[in-house]
């Protein structure tokens, strides 16, 4: 259970509340129209699992999942 | 006008106008959750309300069923009814309105009003500072979504009071009776033609000079109507929603010392317990118009009928949040549906945060202890908007 995270928004779900970028602004960004999606290819850097967790706890839409490798 | 009857039968004959409702809905719809998830009244011509998160969201994404023509709850329904796009529009019509509102609220753009909120919240605490007591409601809460919406549109904050009169007038007078909501249209049509004509002549960098530049996906710009339209809506839609949001945070602090005192000790927690605030006490309930016959959670609905769309019972529903009656300013796990849920997500989030967030700062900086007056009541607002209208406080040490 020690693996690496990715983490991935779903572009048909987000709905652009933001919640995600304002808890982990390391793994997340926002287009012009404030919908999100992960940084890069989503691999959480070490240290920020728990933000990634707290991120898709708080995402309305269930539009974050993440992965474990 | 006649008084409704006060309901006795809160699932087949339910009014979210009645009393009992306004002082205090939670217990109704503690008790409607485990007896029916789906209630019913036929007053408003036939609306359902739904008080599980689970059956809110559903109705949310089901745009084929549901549809957003009609959002508020009234006893009277025009046909046509009037359009405020995007609030009113459905897909496929309701991404091209809400594309051309979105950019205008995003963090980065909030963030360059947040001076200008924090020195409106100073100037209002100068204002009662010195007395022992004061009514928030009145003083404080109202006056920053109003002053922080005149700024991002660039009129003068002293025009606000005009404002208040005309959203009292759609939102509350207006449930009953659409001549009161038509004039109020037309003086906010005449005040905002004067703003338009101006900018016409001499631009500016401001949120009706950014409407008016706009372009549609097929690079017309808006009309002066649609102009004219989306500075009624946003103001409707930002200003009782923001009071009432920021009122109810300030009521539970006036009533919990601890929660006070630890936002004072660890302010790093106020943006979660901000989010815990809009959850417990989600200013909005919005509506849909059912338009084809379907089931949600087992209970038939029937087209003809609106749907209630309680945002804040959905918040209170304890099988998705634990101790969801409790406030737990550091609660964690928090996907409240506050600002709504699915397409219609609602584009000021960003900005009610941003006011909600340095209106408690700055208040907790300059009055740390407060508290209810007991002489005087709280009174909450009335239909389909939650915030405290009178919040007589008393400031200072006990
Ligand atoms: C705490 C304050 C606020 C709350 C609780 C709130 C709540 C909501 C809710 C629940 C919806 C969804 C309605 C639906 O699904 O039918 C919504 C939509 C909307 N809100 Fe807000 N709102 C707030 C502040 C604001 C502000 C400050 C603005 C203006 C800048 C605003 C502008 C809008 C607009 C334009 C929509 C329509 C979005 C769409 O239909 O796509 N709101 N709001
Ligand atoms: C935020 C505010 C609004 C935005 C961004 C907006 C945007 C739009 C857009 C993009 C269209 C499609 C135009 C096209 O490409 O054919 C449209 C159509 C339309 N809008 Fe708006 N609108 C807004 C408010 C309003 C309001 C308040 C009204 C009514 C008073 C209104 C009435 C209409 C009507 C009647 C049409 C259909 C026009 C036609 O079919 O030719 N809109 N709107
Ligand atoms: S929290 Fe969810 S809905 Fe909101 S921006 Fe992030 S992914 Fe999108």
């Amino acid at each position: 259970m020690s693996g690496t995270l990715k983490v991935r928004v779903d572009p048909n779900k987000c709905q652009g509340n933001a919640r995600c970028k304002s808890l982990a602004p390391e793994l997340f960004e926002l287009d012009e129209w404030g919908y999100a999606h992960e940084i890069g290819d989503g691999t959480v850097p070490a240290g920020l699992e728990d933000k990634a967790w707290l991120a898709q706890a708080n995402c309305p839409e269930i539009a974050i999942t993440i992965d474990e490798e | 006008m006649s008084s409704p009857a006060p309901v006795t039968d809160w699932v087949h004959d339910f009014d979210h106008t009645d009393p009992t409702w306004t002082e205090n809905p939670y217990p109704i719809w503690d008790e409607l959750r485990t007896k029916c998830p789906v209630a019913h009244t036929n007053r408003f011509l036939g609306v359902y309300l739904p008080t599980t998160y689970e059956a809110v969201k559903e109705i949310c994404y089901d745009t084929d069923h549901f549809s957003s023509r009609r959002v508020v709850v009234r006893s009277v329904r025009p046909e046509p009814p009037p359009p405020a796009p995007p609030i009113t529009s459905d897909p496929p019509e309701h991404k091209r309105a809400k594309q051309i509102l979105l950019p205008l609220f995003m963090p980065d753009e909030v963030k360059k009003l947040e001076p200008r909120v924090r020195a409106i919240c100073n100037d209002l605490i100068d204002g009662f500072i010195n007395d022992k007591s004061c009514d928030a409601a009145a003083r404080y809460t109202k006056y920053i979504p109003i002053r922080a919406v005149t700024n991002m549109f660039g009129i003068p904050e002293t025009d606000g009071d005009l404002f208040i009169k005309w959203i009292h007038e759609i939102l509350e007078l207006g449930l009953h009776d659409d001549t009161v909501v038509m004039k109020a249209v037309q003086e906010m049509v005449a005040y905002f033609t004067v703003h338009i004509e101006a900018r016409k002549k001499h631009p500016t960098d401001d949120l009706i000079s950014t409407l008016m530049n706009a372009r549609t996906e097929d690079g017309q710009p808006l009309t002066d109507m649609h102009v004219q339209g989306a500075l009624r809506l946003l103001l409707v839609a930002s200003i009782d929603t923001t009071w009432s949001a920021i009122g109810s945070s300030l009521w539970h602090l006036a009533k919990t010392p601890a929660d006070r005192a630890r936002l004072i000790a660890e302010p790093e927690l106020l943006p979660t317990a901000i989010e815990e605030f809009l959850r417990a006490f989600s200013p909005a309930s919005s509506g849909r118009e059912v338009m084809k016959e379907t089931t949600v959670s087992g209970c038939p609905m029937k087209p003809g009928n609106m749907v209630l769309l309680a945002f804040p019972a959905a918040n209170r529903d304890p099988t998705i949040f634990p101790d969801a009656d409790k406030v737990i300013i550091d609660r964690k796990e928090n996907r409240h549906i506050a600002f709504g849920v699915g397409i219609h997500r609602c584009v000021g989030a960003h900005l009610a945060r941003m006011e909600m967030f340095i209106a408690i700062e700055e208040w907790l900086k300059r009055i740390p202890d407060f508290r209810l007056d007991p002489s005087r009541p709280t009174t909450w607002s009335e239909g389909s908007l939650r915030g405290p209208r009178q919040l007589p406080l008393l400031l200072g040490k006990e």
